[in-house]
């Protein structure tokens, strides 16, 4: 049988790759995309807990984070569609009029 | 010496001998232009005579062992230590409020005269109202906090009504140095009062009423005691002027006449012998204070006859004399007769009141001439000014029958039988010096020929009615005030007896009528002779007739009031401005200053290094995040 | 957590309808590792290591790759992925929700807005900030790891109902003990509806 901490140790991998890709990407969509993968690798492990642990709750989390992902990422997209309009790029590293 | 203990009645009249002066202040200062200068003068002075009926009224109802008792309310309430605004009259405290409510209104009516061409007559008043409201307030206290309010409000008047003419500066430099000088006096009594508080606290007793106080005192240590009350005799000698505090009150006369003598003569400056005659208990108990507080006094009273002997300055002489005067009270407290010096201010408040608002007479005739060499001749055309300055002086020389007579010789004759013959000797000689210094100054300015300047001459005259009448008032006081005190080998003493509740059992020996006499009539002498000294020298010539006796130099250091100010000026006055001017210019702005802007200074500086944090970089800042919460995750994993 | 049915589960080799993907997935698995006695792992684990391996990969492609279209297809792949672990997680309804809703709706949103945008230029790449970032991301896995292994929960699944993962199971949850947070879930969609029309709306 798979053990429990299989299932989270790739749910943390998947976590930590998702970070990668927030810390590095230069394109605002890749790095949306990637806390999309963030918020997957914590659905997973709240999946494998509700399995392991025999109890629903677990799954209802994970509706509640699903429906909420879906208006974060309605809301983020038309953020970037906003700022490309005025700035006629994705880069979030040009962005940095609040520096020092 | 336990007194009986006296029967407790409360009295709600109380309240209002205070208060009505306090009242009519206020009322003048908010409304007194309105009311105009007339009425307002007249307000103020019927302010004081109500409160003069009251005091008439209660001095009358008052029975021979009673106390009279009014608390308004309660003030300072802290676990068992409690100090109420209390008033309370007994034997000691009617006597003081006759003096000063009966001379205030005298002096009162008489400054309707006096500032009647003043343009500031209502800040006068204001001020002056202000004064017998403080000064009732200290004698009419019933605990030392009380009295100690009373007292710094007099010192605070004391300053307002000195700088009066305040567009001249020198004024307000008097000012100054009367109130810092109380000052230094009132530093000294409040921390006799800590000292007694705390020690009485000690013991478990918590209180400042004098009732109180006086049934406790025992409890304490004589060393303590011999502080507490070396402490409150510093205090005592700021307000009285005694050595090395009296410096303040010759500068005083920067002030009107009519300050000159309620203030600085009848009432705040006798303050300091109330005190200790209402703490008597406590002053009995430190027999090295008292030797202390009589050669002080002593000393004192030499030395300011000294210096008035060569004065030219018409007020300055009986400044000088009002130090000297009061040399002697506190000679008589020193020796253990507080009933004596209590007799001594009584007398001394009616012939000094008379001989300022005398010389005030003459000022105000001679437009504001105060140098004596610019008088003389002054009996022909002020004659009721002279006879009552004549009755006044007659009385401070101590001749038969007038007030001074009794009560300096019940003074000296204390002083002698107390076994100080040191002390009574300077007294013999410094009252041989007062009769010659008075003396000179009566022939000075009313006798011989008139060196009054021409102008001021045109229009010499005698004061008005209501100038003239407080003065024949006080020289009728100057004469029969002191009957009351009269030697056993004359009519007997209704003074001590009056006192005695308050002050224990009469501490006049009476033992050898005939050594009294005999020190009467040494006295006698001495005072003839002075006389005598004065009427050679000044009687014809009315002027100064170059050196006195002992010489020039003698005479320069007395004209120059032994260089006392100087002295003070170079040792003490100096030294202080210079750590002042050296607190203001160095640690002010380098330390303290320097300390508040370096902190600012410093978090700016480190904020310019943390800014660079901030490099508008959304995924720095992300990075940022992950980096605190890494730090967090291995903490918690180190719990596991 | 209510309604915790614990019968005992439907044994090997018994002869019974199957009724939902679970009990095919088992059967599966069953008789596949029936075939392979010889193996030391059970299929279950081999369908998961193979899983595992596919969505790392993919997620790696998600996070590496240049053309950011390249990337949606990538993360499309990983979230199937996903909902195929759910399924095996005894999860069925809420595959289901992951492969409507995730990868059906929210990536669609994605290429529409890529498409929309229309970004030509492929990014720049910075050495540093890439290693910096990378080693970040290493030590977060690493710190967590050990966190997950030391964890005490039961190893292995418990026994589990048939309606467990159902529909039945997840409505009643919702309208029961979290019908308070279902709505304000709709509240929320309805709000990010607007707050989208709004944000992207062409100014005038």
């Amino acid at each position: 049988m798979v053990a429990l901490h299989h299932y989270l140790i790739l749910s943390a991998v998947i976590f930590a790759i998702g970070v990668i890709g927030v810390l590095i990407r230069r394109n605002l969509i890749v790095v949306l995309m990637s806390i999309e993968l963030m918020l997957n690798a914590v659905n997973l492990t709240f999946i494998a807990f509700s399995r392991y642990l025999g109890s629903a709750d677990g799954q209802v989390s994970v509706f509640f984070v699903m429906a909420v992902a879906a208006a974060e990422a309605v809301i983020g997209l038309a953020i970037i569609i906003s700022v490309f309009r005025h700035r006629q790029s994705l880069d979030p590293q040009e962005m940095q009029l609040l520096k020092w | 010496m336990v007194s009986p203990e006296p029967s407790s009645v409360a009295y709600d009249l109380l309240r209002w001998m205070p208060l009505i002066p306090l009242l009519a202040s206020g009322f003048n200062l908010f409304f007194g232009r309105a009311l105009g200068k007339q009425t307002a003068g007249a307000l103020a002075a019927a302010a004081v005579g109500a409160s003069f009926a009251l005091a008439c009224y209660v001095f009358w109802q008052l029975p021979a062992h009673g106390i009279w008792r009014d608390t308004v309310y309660t003030w300072i309430e802290s676990g068992s230590f409690q100090v109420a605004l209390s008033f309370q009259v007994d034997a000691l405290t009617a006597v003081m409020l006759l003096i000063v409510t009966g001379i205030g209104f005298l002096i009162h009516l008489y400054s309707l005269g006096y500032m009647a061409h003043d343009e500031d007559r209502v800040r006068f008043f204001v001020y002056l109202n202000l004064f017998i409201f403080f000064m009732l307030l200290l004698v009419m206290g019933d605990n030392l906090l009380i009295l100690f309010v009373g007292w710094e409000g007099v010192g605070l008047c004391s300053y307002l009504l000195i700088g009066f003419w305040h567009h001249d500066h020198n004024n307000t430099i008097a000012g100054n140095k009367a109130f810092i000088v109380n000052r230094i006096g009132d530093f000294g009594f409040i921390l006799g009062i800590f000292v007694l508080v705390t020690e009485l606290g000690r013991q478990g007793i918590w209180t400042l009423d004098f009732v109180e106080l006086q049934q406790h005192v025992k409890m304490l240590e004589p060393a303590t005691i011999t502080l507490i009350t070396v402490l409150l005799f510093v205090g005592a000698a700021g307000k009285s002027a005694q050595l090395p505090l009296f410096v303040w009150l010759p500068d005083a006369m920067a002030g009107p006449t009519p300050v000159s003598a309620l203030i600085h003569a009848a009432t705040m400056v006798t303050a300091g012998v109330y005190m200790t005659a209402r703490l008597h208990f406590l002053f009995i108990l430190a027999p090295a204070t008292l030797a202390l507080i009589a050669v002080i006094g002593a000393a004192t009273a030499f030395f300011a006859a000294t210096i008035a002997l060569t004065q030219n300055d018409i007020k300055k002489v009986l400044a000088y004399s009002t130090v000297s005067q009061l040399g002697y009270m506190f000679l008589a407290v020193g020796v253990g007769a507080f009933g004596t010096a209590i007799f001594h201010v009584f007398t001394h408040a009616f012939f000094k009141a008379c001989l300022f608002l005398g010389s005030g007479s003459v000022i105000h005739a001679l437009g504001g001439e105060q140098d004596m060499r610019k008088m003389g001749g002054l009996k022909g055309f002020m004659p009721v000014t002279y006879w009552t300055y004549l009755v006044a002086t007659l009385a401070i020389a101590g001749v038969p029958f007038t007030a001074g007579f009794f009560s300096k010789d019940l003074i000296l004759w204390q002083t002698f039988s107390h076994g100080a013959t040191g002390l009574w000797s300077i007294g013999l000689i410094t009252a041989g010096m007062t009769t010659f210094y008075m003396f000179r100054q009566l022939f000075m300015v009313f006798h011989g020929e008139c060196r009054v300047d021409a102008h001021a001459k045109a229009h010499l005259h005698e004061s008005p009615a209501v100038m003239t009448l407080p003065l024949m008032i006080l020289a009728a006081g100057s004469i029969f005030s002191g009957w009351l005190g009269a030697p056993e080998y004359l009519w007997g003493s209704r003074w001590e007896h009056w006192l005695e509740p308050v002050l224990g059992v009469s501490e006049v020996h009476h033992d050898s009528v005939s050594t009294e006499m005999i020190i009467t009539l040494l006295t006698l002498g001495v005072v003839v002779s002075g006389f005598l000294l004065a009427f050679v020298n000044y009687r014809k010539t009315g002027a100064q007739t170059g050196s006195q006796a002992g010489g020039g130099l003698f005479y320069q250091i007395s004209f120059n009031k032994f260089y006392v100010d100087e002295f003070y000026d170079l040792a003490i006055v100096r030294p202080f401005t210079a750590l002042a001017s050296f607190f203001a210019r160095i640690i002010d702005p380098w330390v303290i200053d320097g300390t508040v802007n370096g902190v600012a200074t410093t978090a700016r500086r480190f904020s310019n290094i943390w800014r660079y944090l901030q490099t508008g970089n959304v995924q720095h800042y992300a990075a940022m995040f992950l980096t605190g919460a890494l730090a967090l995750l291995a903490y918690f994993l180190g719990q596991l | 957590m209510a309604g915790k049915d614990l019968t005992p589960p439907a044994t090997q080799g018994v002869a019974r309808p199957l009724e939902n993907p679970i009990q095919w997935f088992h059967a599966a698995s069953s008789v596949v590792s029936g075939k392979w006695q010889c193996r030391s792992m059970d299929m279950a684990s081999v369908i998961f290591y193979l899983l595992a391996t596919l969505l790392v990969i993919s997620s790696l492609l998600v996070v590496f790759l240049r053309n950011v279209v390249h990337c949606a297809m990538a993360l499309v792949t990983a979230l199937l992925i996903v909902a195929v672990l759910f399924v095996t997680l005894h999860a069925p309804m809420v595959g289901i929700l992951q492969v409507m809703v995730y990868a059906g709706a929210i990536m669609v949103l994605f290429l529409f807005v890529i498409m929309f945008l229309n970004p030509v230029e492929l990014e720049r790449r910075r050495g540093v900030w890439w290693g910096f970032g990378t080693i970040l991301a290493v030590m977060l896995a690493c710190v967590l790891t050990p966190m997950f292994i030391i964890d005490e929960s039961p190893a292995n699944p418990l026994a589990a109902t048939e309606s467990f993962g159902s529909p039945e199971m997840l409505a009643k949850s919702l309208f029961n003990e979290f019908v308070l947070p279902f709505e304000i879930a709709s509240v929320l969609l309805l709000v990010a509806i607007i707050g989208a029309v709004v944000l992207a709306k062409r100014e005038h």
